[in-house]
């Protein structure tokens, strides 16, 4: 029981446990992630049948639709993110855990995007087909939302952090990411109707890279400060 | 200063009324800190203040001779935290439950087995944990102290729910943490029996 035989436990595996439990969570409790997923494909499929059916104005509209609905889709879900483990007392134990917060952090927002990220970019060649984006635009397409998804999962893990303790803060959440979501939507959309029409279009792909990068290395302190003073 | 952990000069608001203030103690290994009080007394503000959850208005507690805020992962690796919102995932079973807090500190799935064993949860291991009783879900919280390996436990209300055996199984539980060197800090409205050196703080 003394404190020198004592090992800290290994990060790598705090944080594959984390991700490890969110994931089998949500195999348990299927819904939370086929919602946002039916709610992306649900708009993005219908936005053709209401506008002006020509060919070149769905192409024209289609990168725009589909970012709005990918933003909108990660935005309705990242609300639960650290629901659950607040309201049970997970969060205390996860808080109080030997492993650091921020490692953790990033482990739920892993999970996040794992779960509604990244079921997004893989249904997107379905939805980019009623859009008639030819094949090479897709590729493109899917880079742009798999970047894009990361950087708003990590985001997103702030203002769900932020928001946890307070009831219906779900407009509130939306309203803190926005500003932080614009860059992505903007580059993300405009990147691939750049593709889409034979402009070069590389450099919003290193923008959204780049951006990526730095909610990656910066989100997870952020997001485990805001954990600590929503849990007071 | 050889005292292990220590609370100096606390002092906790809440909203205008003040819970408790200059509130000193010092606590070495082997001995008992008991928050006695009646409901709404601010025994949970207290622990969750010691625990680093939540910021006193002054004072500070220190843990091996330093603040817990500056060394505070160091801090937690000694700590483990029993509430009466227990931190387990009712969707998830119990096997599954203790796997993770297992990942989380390093233990052996051995120590997870003998720990099961030892609180006789083992015909309740494949139910989801929502379906187990209130008393149930306790005992099942007091497997994470034992899989934990902390020298400090920080109970809340730790007999609530329990029956006779299961309030009988949490005083054996911390006078053997006790006698091995541990520390524990635990508050309650009711008495209860624990043969160790006992510091008590009584809230208004």
């Amino acid at each position: 029981m003394s404190g020198q035989d004592r090992q800290l436990p290994g990060l790598m595996e705090g944080f594959i446990a984390i991700v490890r439990r969110d994931l089998l969570l949500a195999w348990k409790r299927p819904g939370d992630v086929l919602n946002p997923l039916f709610f992306f494909a649900m708009v993005a499929s219908l936005f053709p049948l209401a506008a002006a059916p020509s060919p070149e104005q769905l192409m024209l509209n289609g990168p725009g639709v589909v970012w709005v609905a990918a933003l909108l889709a990660t935005l309705l879900s990242l609300n639960s993110l650290f629901l659950s483990d607040f309201e049970d007392g997970s969060l205390d134990q996860i808080i109080l855990s030997p492993q650091p917060l921020p490692l953790l952090g990033l482990g739920k927002a892993a999970a996040h995007w794992l779960l509604s990220g990244l079921p997004l970019v893989l249904v997107s060649p379905l939805i980019a087909v009623s859009y008639r984006m030819p094949a090479d635009i897709v590729g493109v397409m899917m880079l742009t939302l798999a970047l894009g998804t990361v950087s708003l999962s990590l985001l997103g893990a702030i203002g769900a952090a932020l928001t946890v303790g307070l009831n219906r803060g779900n407009a509130l959440l939306s309203l803190l990411i926005m500003p932080l979501a614009m860059p992505v939507l903007i580059f993300g959309a405009r990147t691939v109707s750049l593709a889409a029409t034979g402009d070069p279009y590389a450099a919003g792909i290193y923008f959204l890279a780049a951006y990526c990068m730095l909610a990656l290395t910066l989100a997870p302190f952020a997001t485990a400060a805001a954990l600590k003073i929503s849990n007071e | 200063m050889t005292e292990l952990l220590s609370g100096n000069d606390l002092c906790l608001l809440r909203g205008d009324r003040c819970l408790f203030q200059r509130l000193n103690f010092a606590l070495n290994c082997g001995e008992l800190l008991f928050v006695e009080g009646v409901n709404g007394s601010g025994k949970t503000s207290l622990l969750r203040g010691i625990a680093g959850l939540l910021d006193f208005e002054s004072g500070y507690i220190t843990w091996d001779g330093q603040k817990i805020l500056d060394a505070y992962q160091g801090f937690r690796s000694d700590l483990v935290w029993l509430s009466h919102r227990v931190g387990f995932k009712g969707e998830l079973n119990l096997l599954e439950n203790l796997q993770f807090e297992s990942a989380l500190r390093s233990c052996s799935m051995e120590k997870t087995a003998a720990v099961i064993e030892r609180l006789s949860l083992a015909p309740l291991t494949s139910l989801p944990f929502r379906y187990l009783s209130a008393g149930q879900q306790r005992r099942v919280a007091l497997a994470r102290m034992l899989l934990a390996n902390a020298r400090l436990w920080i109970m809340d209300e730790p007999f609530t729910y329990l029956d006779k055996a299961g309030q009988a199984l949490v005083a054996e539980l911390i006078s053997e943490h006790l006698a091995g060197g541990g520390l524990c800090v635990a508050a309650s409205h009711q008495a209860v029996d624990i043969a160790a050196p006992t510091q008590r703080v009584t809230l208004q």
